[in-house]
């Protein structure tokens, strides 16, 4: 059991990207993680469209009991962002003050690429403005664990230094949700994650 | 044992725990995780996708009249679907229990409506529970099975997308399967065969046990009263209730559990209580209208309850206005952010069909499924959508209507097709309609996530079945033109679909493709753009593939950017490289 397991107010993580990054696996051992911590936890999310390359959130709470499953606007405490573009998108579920973790890499939406509407300007720039903004390079960093596709894990392995539970709590949540061929992959994408924010 | 669940989860294992032994459905975002999660208990519980809803409720009534436990699930426009049955069956009654698990969608995150089935409980005579969480959502599904058996009624679980797709933690008790023996079977032609004398019968037989129900909702341990201070007192519902807890956390709640009939005399005695009762509920006034018509006033707020799903930030407005206090201040939202749609995946097999649709300029009745994304520019090429199966009768419609455009075409799926496209396509036959048939025919139920169907060979336990071919149902209807087609040919599509368009009969094409996405083939082969050649003109941009993107590069103006294929999503389709036309796209891998 964790020593933070009387969190009292509640802690508060937005996930958000593009459908098929992974964001439902890392919200799901988020979520894991934080039940293993003693925590009372919800996490929600949309799904049904997701795999179609729409926009993707997911919402997970834990402390000592959680009623909405979902966050108030201006209450995450943490962002998690896979793609800098719904950063910005979805910059006002962040607190004042809070950490938005973001995969350095963009995603152009069809509509733009095919013209119907313009790209978002100046969204590095913009992004910087957030004082609690953390760029995180998450791809080649997964390339180096061994699968482009653990750039998911590398985000978490970073976000998993910034929820009050220890990092046994996310080790037992990926064993119990990673299928065993691929766990070695993962952990190495976690530890690379993690050690990127320190 | 303690397990964190969504409330689809929690729903499999309260069938599983409550000794459930048949289970059916038809997939239906947020519904679909539940069969999929029962077929994880196959063994105990006989479960299957059945064809559609209106099968699917009809094999749990087969198996309640047969004594055992039964549950379907469905979506809520499902439920139209499997109305019928349903309404008979509320008065021949269950004899093992009977749960329907009904998935209401607020918002419309994915539906084409809004319905609120807490109406169709009522219509039917039902009891209906409205769980908050996976835990109440695990609770109700276990009492619904008593309470079936013990009123020999149908049971109603009405989830929405956000507890089915909400997690949370429950307790599941030792876990093992639950042991409920069937009750013998006994023939009952009075009891078990509506016509009209045994109905006269039923009906009177159905208001004394609605008479049951309105006494047992007023004493279940679902429907409480949770004290607190203040003049405000709320009456809330579902997920409804969560949000007044964070908002109001200090007021009296009256939580409704098990909502229709709703506890009145209950509901009465908690107003009297408190100075002004709010109800709180998603989405139409359906407790609201009740309470009010039993004479217990109800405060109608100014802030707008009803449309889409509630959230905090909803109720936080609603208590400015009720406390007077200045409405919260929310951030900002950045603007001038592209939208960012789900659209049709790189190397989709429905991409090719409509960008010819579209250039054939054909009136295009259009259906539920993935294939509904062609409606969306740049394809754009989509005339109606309405319900499963609609595309037929729809098209038929519109040819007798006299519709000036000569080329009329019904789109749908595969698995839309066994659905409710087959009856649709019999009166196309039987009254010699001209109008083209479409099935993009990808063999897997795609838009829910990859689920078997009669097209697929497979079960939903993965057993290997009969392969229903769409064109040989067309020919054993009687029609004359069935073509069966691959889906990234442009110039076959286009001879194909302008024959058949122009052909003055009935004619079916089957465009026979797979799900790229169930094949996982991105980056397996793709293709590239030759910079030197691109000239920048925008027309594979206007296939809409996700996998074409903005290049580095722009034309000599330096107006346009040219176009790169992003290897990572490519399939190598090959679309492109047909529809370019300075030979700037060819395959690389």
């Amino acid at each position: 059991m964790s020593t933070h397991h009387t969190l009292g107010q509640l802690f508060n993580v937005s996930l958000v990207g593009v459908g098929g990054q992974g964001i439902l696996l890392t919200s799901d051992i988020l979520a894991l993680a934080a039940m293993d911590a003693g925590f009372d936890v919800k996490k929600s999310e949309i799904h049904g469209m997701s795999q179609r390359g729409g926009s993707v959130i997911s919402q997970v709470r834990f402390g000592s009991r959680v009623h909405s499953p979902i966050i108030p606007d201006g209450q995450s405490d943490v962002l998690v962002s896979f793609e800098r573009t719904e950063a910005l998108r979805y910059a006002h579920l962040a607190r004042p003050g809070a950490k938005i973790l973001v995969n350095d890499m963009e995603r152009i939406p069809v509509t733009v690429s095919s013209g119907l509407q313009p790209p978002a300007k100046d969204v590095a720039k913009r992004l910087a403005a957030y004082p609690g903004l953390m760029l995180i390079d998450a791809n080649p960093l997964a390339v180096q664990a061994g699968n482009l596709r653990a750039a998911n894990v590398v985000l978490m392995g970073a976000l998993s230094s910034l929820v009050p539970f220890d990092e046994a709590h996310w080790q037992a949540a990926m064993r119990e949700r990673i299928p065993a061929r691929l766990l070695d992959v993962n952990l190495r994408a976690f530890a690379l994650g993690r050690q990127a924010v320190r | 044992m303690k397990k964190l669940l969504s409330a689809n989860q929690a729903i499999a294992w309260a069938a599983y725990r409550a000794g459930c032994r048949v289970a059916a459905a038809y997939p239906g975002t947020p519904s679909t995780e539940i069969m999929e999660h029962v077929a994880e208990f196959k063994g105990a519980i006989n479960c299957e996708w059945s064809v559609n809803e209106k099968v699917a409720m009809e094999i749990g009534v087969g198996a309640s009249l047969a004594g055992v436990r039964a549950m379907v699930s469905m979506k809520h426009v499902g439920l139209n679907v499997a109305m019928d049955p349903l309404m008979t069956f509320t008065y021949i009654g269950a004899i093992g229990g009977m749960v329907i698990i009904n998935a209401d969608d607020p918002s419309m995150h994915s539906s084409q409506n809004e319905q609120d089935n807490r109406s169709l409980a009522k219509f039917a005579k039902c009891l209906l529970f409205e769980p908050a969480d996976s835990q109440e959502a695990y609770d109700m599904v276990m009492a619904g099975f008593e309470l079936s058996e013990k009123h020999q009624v149908p049971v109603i679980v009405r989830t929405t997308t956000r507890t089915a797709h909400t997690s949370g933690i429950v307790e599941i008790g030792s876990g093992e399967r639950g042991e409920a023996p069937a009750i013998p079977y006994v023939k009952n032609a009075q009891r078990n065969v509506a016509v009209p004398a045994h109905g006269r019968l039923m009906r009177f037989a159905a208001e004394k046990r609605s008479a049951a129900l309105r006494e047992r909702t007023e004493s279940t341990p679902f429907n409480r009263a949770e004290p607190g201070t203040g003049d405000l007192g709320f009456v809330a519902s579902g997920v409804a209730y969560q949000y007044v807890k964070e908002v109001f956390p200090e007021a009296p709640v009256f939580k409704v559990g098990l909502s229709c009939p709703p506890p009145i005399e209950r509901i009465r005695a908690f107003a009297a209580g408190v100075k002004r009762l709010v109800v709180i509920e998603e989405s139409d006034p359906v407790l609201a209208e009740q309470i009010r018509a039993a004479g217990i006033p109800v405060l109608e707020p100014r802030t707008e309850l009803r449309m889409m799903e509630l959230n905090p930030a909803r109720l936080a407005a609603l208590r400015a206005e009720l406390l007077g206090t200045p409405a919260p201040a929310t951030p900002k939202p950045e603007t001038d952010i592209p939208v960012r749609p789900p659209v049709l995946c790189s190397g989709c097999s429905h991409r090719g069909p409509f960008h010819i649709l579209g250039k054939l300029k054909a009136t295009v009745c259009g259906d539920i499924g993935c294939y509904t994304l062609g409606s969306a520019p740049p394809l754009a090429a989509m005339d109606t959508c309405v319900c499963m199966g609609a595309a037929i009768g729809a098209a038929i419609g519109m040819r007798k209507a006299g519709l000036p455009n000569p080329r009329i075409a019904a789109v749908m799926g595969d698995s839309t097709f066994f659905h409710s496209g087959m009856t649709g396509l019999l009166d196309v036959a039987y009254n010699q309609i001209p109008v083209t048939v479409m099935v993009f025919d990808n063999r897997i139920t795609a838009m829910t996530g990859h689920q078997e169907n009669p097209g697929s060979g497979h079960t939903l336990l993965g057993e290997i079945s009969t392969q229903v071919r769409v064109a040989d149902i067309a020919r054993a209807f009687g029609i004359k033109r069935v073509h069966e087609v691959e889906p990234y040919d442009l110039a076959a599509l286009e001879k194909t679909f302008a024959e058949c368009l122009d052909c003055g009969e009935p004619a079916v094409v089957v465009v026979r493709g797979t799900c790229v996405l169930h094949e996982k083939l991105a980056g397996k082969r793709i293709n590239a753009v030759d910079a030197e050649k691109c000239t920048a003109c925008g027309a594979c941009f206007r296939i809409g593939c996700p996998a074409i993107v903005r290049g580095e590069a722009k034309d000599p103006d330096g107006k346009r950017f040219k176009s790169r294929i992003d290897p990572q999503f490519c399939t190598g389709c090959n679309l492109c490289a047909q529809v370019c036309k300075f030979g700037a796209i060819s395959p690389a891998k």
